[in-house]
């Protein structure tokens, strides 16, 4: 739905994209997708392709060696296995001959045909953006390999077939090797049309492929952004304003050179930089610096604040998000009505990787060394910055350990580039975890108001959702923000799996005062299941009906829906009986393409204390590339969802975040994990995304399952113990 | 000049007293394997073994260690325990983003030489200092007792 509107909105208009192919540097055959000022409609490979030879989607080399240049970033998720698996399905090479490499920044080349075309890794997207686009490409180099050895051996090229990485003659009993072929094949015309494989001659696609980056990851030599080693490089450790929009005022210079290892301070408007020769010279440097901030207009800012003017804002009306029937009518002719108020905390993302860049100006432009779900956007804000050229900005993209939203913000980016700027050597900016914590750019605070109406057998008539909160996407993506609408902000809000007869959606914006708001796992369906399916949760105890019977009723007309509720349910033994502070919750989620059910069992202290011990989730998200990635990507989502739940929150005090680090802003360890049972549907619909349902799913189950076990219904995230406190 | 031995490596570095052993590691030696992940002791990304022994990194002044013997994620596939561990995260397929992941296996390796049949408790009691953002404990768990085996049957 998102996607759709980002499409509409604009972003994907005269994008035309055509297959190209041509000869790579060097020697091979490299085959891709190029937007059409750049593409020969012929597929031709002169002039044409000149534009895109650096890099394309598939390079194989004279080896055979494929190697496939991935559009997405890897962050956890698994893209750098799943997308070469769909170049593997129809080149017909095995895995093991794969190879992934990380783009350089190009819209025009790694843009997501799903996110409007930017060259952008978020939104459980890459699959869905890929999903045709790699394989056709795919596709095309194995036709065009197949040519070459048709001619090469003198035969038709319907008499051949392809296995293993090799084009094979049964007739005479002759294999030639990809590699053998691809000077040649580099020298003929791309496809114009392309058969794909069908899903019944899968091999590759659907079966569980080993994580190209698995090695790597386990001996230590996996290289994340805040790895890049550069000669003569300095460590930069800084301090920004801790109140946001404050400035520098003063910071000791001279105290901090006296730390041992320290080279130079950099000032910038709202923060100092200490470059040293190791970042504990550099931190301790900062130490002595003692920056002085003025903390501006925003300094006595606090989280009641921010919910106050929610609050008040949740009584004007709002851009529609969607109306269907009466419902305002509905609602006042109900047999029982409802209306409840449920609040969405602040959140970081607090990924494990703390905020870095490395950043390099030199006389022939600007390279960085980082991590980034949007190496496109932040190359164009640096030679923003700098003044330079966009494509004098090289940016050398790097495994992110961890992304969840963060790193598709370049503001670190840009904050590092300024540094450099000031010095004559590469410069490495590691945030604190402190820094991280205190300045990212968090999960909104969203303040919702909901109201149902149940007819005399406790149907569901009548649904009015009014959505309260800062616009991400008017700054993100302005082409998405329209006449007051965030279509984001609605995402999972307008697109129940429900049939509800009169239905009303609305969003108010109300930004935060100097508060830096931005995506977070799961994005605007999280925010949304959350209150959705707790309402809807409260509407079946209204109804005198069971959860799972109530929902099942509503999703009757939707099948996909309809099989994971009831698969969900009988995994979980739903309603057999638990002992004691024990229930069990659930939720239903359609987003990003991918219908999910989960239900959470939950053990409930006499202190208050939630404890989540088993999550059953049951996902149809259409055709399965990796299985095993699909699973991963669930057992993620609900550790995910789970830390957030329980006690993910930010709060603001004097203009200024309270928490600090993980002592403070905790979340789940292994000793608190729940158990996990998790079942793939067989399908073979579109691909749905699998990063963020996991997450977007999990709050509901789990506050569900504490108003089973408890009686008490929460509104407001995190939970609060001192609520469900046995008496 | 502090001298250390680092994965069976004699190395003389120049920083004082107090450093800590992560910076050390990663910006004076310039190995990048160790992370960097809070700087007090909470996520156990900078988990390393001194003589044996699982230490954090970043709380660890690197004089403490002057002459003592420093394992890292780069050495630990020497150990019996630690090649074990590796072979299990790969056969599992624990690791997600994998910024964790080398203190993990520090961690699970560290778990493995005291005991190779470890209970869920025991797990929980020599992990739960290290924490995963991608939620792949699921995964350790049992990757830690297949390791297990591997130790013990050899």
């Amino acid at each position: 739905m998102l996607l759709d509107r980002i499409k509409a909105a604009g972003g994907g208009v005269s994008r035309r994209r055509f297959l190209q192919a041509g000869a790579a540097f060097g020697g091979g055959l490299i085959v891709g997708w190029v937007e059409a000022a750049e593409a020969q409609e012929t597929g031709a490979v002169d002039a044409g392709v000149t534009a895109f030879t650096p890099d394309a989607f598939i390079r194989i080399d004279r080896e055979g060696k494929v190697t496939v240049v991935s559009p997405s970033i890897e962050m956890g998720q698994g893209t750098y296995t799943s997308l070469p698996m769909l170049v593997a399905e129809e080149l017909d090479v095995d895995m093991s001959e794969v190879a992934v490499a990380h783009a350089p920044p190009s819209d025009k080349l790694y843009g997501n045909p799903a996110l409007g075309g930017a060259q952008i890794t978020g939104g459980s997207a890459a699959i869905r953006g890929f999903y045709k686009p790699l394989r056709e490409a795919g596709a095309a180099a194995r036709r065009m390999l197949v040519r070459a050895a048709a001619t090469k051996l003198g035969v038709d090229p319907s008499e051949l077939t392809t296995a293993n990485g090799q084009v094979i003659h049964a007739k005479s009993a002759q294999k030639i090797g990809y590699g053998a072929l691809v000077d040649e094949a580099a020298k003929l015309p791309v496809p114009t049309t392309l058969a794909l494989k069908e899903p019944s001659q899968f091999r590759v696609i659907g079966t569980p492929a080993k994580r190209l980056d698995g090695p790597e990851k386990v001996n230590g030599t996996a290289k994340f952004g805040i790895d890049a080693q550069l000669p003569g490089m300095k460590i930069a450790a800084i301090a920004i304003s801790p109140v946001f929009g404050g400035t520098l005022s003063s910071a000791n210079a001279r105290a901090a050179l006296a730390v041992p290892g320290v080279q130079q301070v950099a000032k910038l408007d709202d923060a100092v930089a200490v470059i040293a020769d190791h970042y504990w010279a550099a931190k301790k440097g900062l130490e002595a610096a003692q920056p002085v901030f003025d903390g501006g207009r925003h300094a006595q800012l606090t989280t009641a604040d921010v919910v106050a003017a929610l609050a008040k804002a949740s009584e004007r009306d709002g851009a529609v998000g969607k109306k269907e029937g009466d419902a305002a009518g509905a609602l006042a002719s109900a047999t029982t009505k409802l209306e409840s108020t449920y609040e969405n905390p602040f959140l970081a993302h607090a990924t494990m990787e703390p905020i870095n860049c490395t950043v390099q100006v030199s006389d022939d432009g600007c390279d960085i060394w980082v991590g980034t779900q949007v190496p496109a956007n932040a190359q164009l804000a640096v030679s923003k910055v700098l003044g330079i050229d966009r494509d004098s900005v090289r940016i050398h993209n790097h495994l992110l350990g961890g992304g969840f939203g963060r790193r598709l913000e370049f503001d670190f980016i840009v904050q590092a580039a300024r540094v450099a700027q000031q010095a004559k050597v590469p410069i490495k900016v590691i945030w604190s975890r402190e820094e991280d914590i205190q300045h990212d750019m968090y999960r909104p605070y969203y303040y919702d108001k909901i109201s149902g109406g149940l007819d005399a057998e406790g149907k569901l008539v009548a649904w009015k959702h009014r959505i309260v909160g800062s616009s991400i996407m008017a700054r993100f993506f302005p082409a998405a923000f329209k006449d007051g609408l965030d279509s984001d902000a609605v995402d999972g809000a307008v697109e129940l799996p429900y049939d509800i007869p009169n239905f009303f959606v609305d969003y108010v914006r109300e930004e935060p005062p100097g508060i830096p708001t931005a995506f977070w796992r799961g994005v605007g369906p999280t925010r949304n299941a959350y209150v959705v399916e707790s309402f809807i949760d409260e509407l079946a105890s209204a109804a005198k009906k069971d959860p799972f019977e109530f929902r099942r009723e509503l999703a009757s007309n939707n099948p996909r829906a309809r099989h994971v509720i009831e698969r969900a349910a009988a995994l979980s033994n739903w309603g057999t009986p638990l002992t004691g502070r024990k229930g069990r919750g659930m939720s239903v989620i359609f987003a990003f393409g991918t219908y999910l059910a989960e239900v959470a069992e939950v053990s409930v202290a006499d202190s208050g204390e939630v404890h989540v011990d088993r999550v059953v989730a049951v996902v149809d998200c259409g055709q399965v590339i990796n299985p095993d990635t699909v699973e991963a990507q669930l057992q993620s989502g609900i550790i995910f969802g789970i830390s957030a739940t329980l006690w993910g929150e930010i709060t603001l005090k004097d203009g200024r975040v309270q928490q600090s680090n993980f002592d403070d802003y905790r979340v789940l360890r292994i000793d608190e994990a729940p158990k996990i049972e998790i079942e793939i549907v067989k399908s073979e619909e579109a691909p749905g995304g699998i990063g963020e349902p996991g997450t977007s799913a999990l709050a509901p189950a789990v506050l569900n399952a504490v108003y089973a076990a408890t009686g008490v219904r929460l509104r407001k995230l995190p939970i609060e113990a001192a609520q469900l406190r046995s008496s | 000049m502090i001298n250390l031995t680092v994965n069976g490596s004699k190395v003389s570095v120049p920083v004082e007293d107090h450093t800590p052993l992560l910076w050390v590691i990663r910006d004076v030696l310039g190995m990048t394997g160790t992370k960097f992940g809070c700087g007090i002791g909470q996520c156990g990304a900078c988990t390393v073994h001194v003589d044996g022994e699982p230490r954090r990194s970043c709380l660890t002044p690197v004089s403490d260690v002057a002459d003592h013997d420093v394992t890292t994620i780069e050495g630990i596939g020497a150990t019996k325990s630690g090649k074990a561990v590796q072979d299990a995260w790969l056969d599992l397929e624990v690791v997600q983003c994998g910024y964790c992941q080398s203190g993990q296996i520090m961690s699970a390796a560290a778990i493995l030489d005291m005991n190779p049949e470890p209970s869920d408790a025991d797990i929980d009691q020599g992990m739960s200092g290290n924490i995963c953002r991608c939620g792949t404990y699921v995964r350790i768990r049992e990757a830690i007792k297949q390791a297990g085996k591997a130790v013990a049957s050899k």
